[in-house]
């Protein structure tokens, strides 16, 4: 015999009134939505890639069928290549993204390397300066000093990130890298990582400082106690105790990085290449799908269908790295409980 | 030998001067970066009004666009037959979006955090829910933007409409607003629910009468912070398919037609080539911070005011 336990404080109370099951259903579908949101989300990305890949194999086929020197070898062709239908190597291996001008090709490593750029470039910018800030409030600060300077950084996360997009190219490219560096054009990589660096220091250094600030005391006044320094304490003791919360914050800002669009789309161009000058134009997964946009693309078409190859590749990256954040936070917590 | 070169008791260039060294250089380090944050803030308001001082008159407020830079000038205006030019329209959309966005994350929002923080059991489900959650908040907002295009604009037919916007908008806020209201929910006491149970109410009675009105502030604050963060949103409603810039503001009673937004005209005129789009935009840019900033002061007021722990 199975024994059901009565939970009171739940269905106890629900029980006769009709009204209180229709709210807790309405609630609960409220609830459901975000489910179906994510559903939805990975349906249209693999729904639209899947259409990309095969369109493009149409297009090639087409391409091929003009050209053939018989009908029945264009036909061929075709057959072949609905059997195979999948560009998916070509993608994710190309090294060249020429979506919009003829010949169209679609190798996505381009896109792959601006976005890593930017995303390496914010890293150098928003790490050190992120993670000092967090010691600083964490250690050093005194409480008055620590409630007005992080909202002041939080600010910095609230601004619309068209209005970074602005300020790097009316300041940063023009005011600082152009004299620093005469080469320097209109559209670069560098003045787009700062802006994304800028725009993510609140995040490392808000979420490294709560970990730093779960570091109990006893481990402080334990290093203290063998003669260390305030230095030695906040850098030898502090820091590694809170390693993987500082990771986690880490991973977060950068995917947050990755997936930035209208500082990245304005400050760095239209220019898909792989190059290591960071001072040169290129373009990111996010400013891609910007481009096609804000241009007249019918639906259907494969540069319609592009977007959503590149949205699934951008979305696969970022829920990688925010699970990651996850697992990593999590090795951290049960340290400390 | 005198006393004072004894290595005994000398501390210069010993162990314990040379760690307070560092110790001083090290915070002067944690000092400066701290410091970066806030010279960038302030590198950047100060930019942006740079540019925009003096471009930002009522005229600009009051006016639809144009794609004669000239009609933006202010020492322009008496000469002009056909009006100055400015921003409302996209000021109307903006606003017109917002109020949607807010009814429909209002609605869904707060079901959403009373489920989960009220009824919801701890199974399985639940920790899925709680943990997609999550996740929805790290997907970037262009990708919501080609949801909002797949699913809004092509499968359900809206076009590119206010409605279209309004709705990939508060899918994009709905894990802020969900997370914000769970933890204003949270705040209101158990002994406060316990006290209406011991009255006989049912759940919903108690929810209704006793735990939204506790907790009322803190949701307003959250989705208040939340909207803030939308209206900024540019990305999302650009792939939704927003104008760039639109003469006529949308109608609220007609939520299919089309729209143009603050930030996607900011956008448009950023990218524009005269120089002198780069001071309009400023002064879109102005426009766009002091609504955010008001926004945001609103928030604060409330909480402020209704924050018994304070």
């Amino acid at each position: 015999m199975s024994s059901e336990s009565i939970d009171l404080s739940r269905s106890g109370n629900d029980v006769g009134s009709l009204g209180d099951r229709i709210a807790r259903y309405a609630f609960f579908s409220c609830a459901f939505v975000t489910v179906l949101t994510t559903l939805a989300i990975i349906l249209v990305l693999v729904n639209g890639a899947v259409g990309f890949f095969r369109e493009a194999t149409l297009v090639e086929l087409l391409g091929g069928t003009l050209s053939a020197d018989s009908a029945a070898g264009g036909l061929e062709t075709l057959r072949e290549g609905l059997a195979v239908q999948v560009t998916i190597t070509e993608f994710l291996l190309g090294t060249n993204w020429s979506p919009l001008i003829e010949p169209t090709s679609y190798g996505v490593l381009p896109l792959v390397w601006g976005t890593l750029v930017v995303t390496v470039g914010s890293a150098l910018v928003a790490i050190p300066v992120g993670t000092l800030t967090a010691i600083y409030l964490s250690e050093y600060a005194d409480e008055s000093v620590r409630r007005t300077l992080k909202p002041i950084l939080e600010i910095l996360a609230g601004i619309p990130t068209i209005v970074y997009g602005f300020f790097a190219l009316s300041f940063i490219t023009p005011t600082i890298l152009q004299p620093l560096f005469p080469q320097t054009g209109t559209f670069n990589a560098a003045s787009a990582a700062i802006v994304v660096g800028i725009m993510i220091i609140p995040m490392v250094s808000s979420l490294s400082e709560d970990a730093m600030s779960s570091v109990p005391d006893s481990l402080r006044n334990a290093a203290y106690g063998l003669g260390a320094t305030k230095f030695e304490v906040s850098t030898q003791v502090v820091v590694p105790s809170s390693l993987s919360g500082i990771l986690a914050a880490y991973v977060l800002a950068l995917s947050r990085a990755i997936g930035e669009t209208m500082a990245v789309a304005l400050a760095m161009g239209m220019l898909p290449q792989i190059t290591t000058n960071p001072l040169e134009e290129m373009q990111t997964m996010t400013s891609y799908m910007v481009q096609v946009g804000i241009s007249d693309v019918s639906v259907g078409s494969i540069q319609y269908q592009s977007l959503f190859a590149v949205g699934l590749t951008l979305f696969a990256i970022t829920f990688t790295m925010n699970v990651l954040s996850i697992w990593v936070r999590s090795q951290y917590r049960e340290e400390y409980q | 030998m005198s006393v004072d070169t004894d290595p005994e008791f000398d501390f210069s260039g010993s162990a314990i001067e040379r760690k307070r060294l560092y110790g001083k250089l090290f915070l002067g380090l944690c000092i400066s970066a701290a410091m970066v944050g806030i010279v960038a803030l302030i590198a950047l308001l100060a930019d942006v009004l740079y540019e925009a001082w003096g471009w930002v008159t009522w005229e600009f407020l009051t006016y639809p666009p144009s794609q004669v830079p000239d009609h933006f000038i202010p020492g322009n205006y008496g000469d002009l037959d056909t009006g100055p030019a400015g921003i409302y329209p996209a000021i109307i959309g903006s606003i017109y979006l917002i109020v949607l966005t807010a009814i429909f994350t209002l609605f869904l929002g707060v079901g959403a955090a009373i489920y989960l923080e009220e009824y919801a059991p701890d199974t399985r489900l639940t920790q899925f829910i709680e943990a997609n959650i999550a996740n929805l908040a790290g997907v970037p907002s262009i990708v919501y933007g080609l949801l909002g295009l797949a699913m809004f604009v092509r499968a359900l037919q809206t076009g590119a409409s206010l409605i279209a916007g309004a709705l990939t908008l508060t899918l994009l806020i709905l894990p802020i607003v969900i997370v914000a209201s769970q933890e204003a929910l949270k705040a209101v006491p158990d002994s406060m629910r316990q006290a209406s149970y011991g009255t006989g109410a049912t759940k919903w009675q108690t929810i209704r009468n006793v735990v939204l009105p506790e907790a009322i502030p803190g949701i307003m604050t959250g989705i208040i912070l939340s909207l803030s963060r939308a209206i900024g949103e540019t990305a999302p409603i650009l792939m939704v398919g927003a104008a760039a810039s639109m003469f006529t503001p949308p109608q609220l009673t007609d939520p299919t037609g089309a729209f143009s937004a603050m930030p996607t005209t900011i956008f448009d005129w950023i990218t524009l080539p005269d120089e002198a789009f780069q001071h309009v935009a400023a002064a879109g840019i102005v426009v766009l911070l002091t609504i955010l900033l008001l926004m945001n002061a609103t928030a604060i007021l409330i909480r402020n005011k209704y924050d018994r722990r304070a």
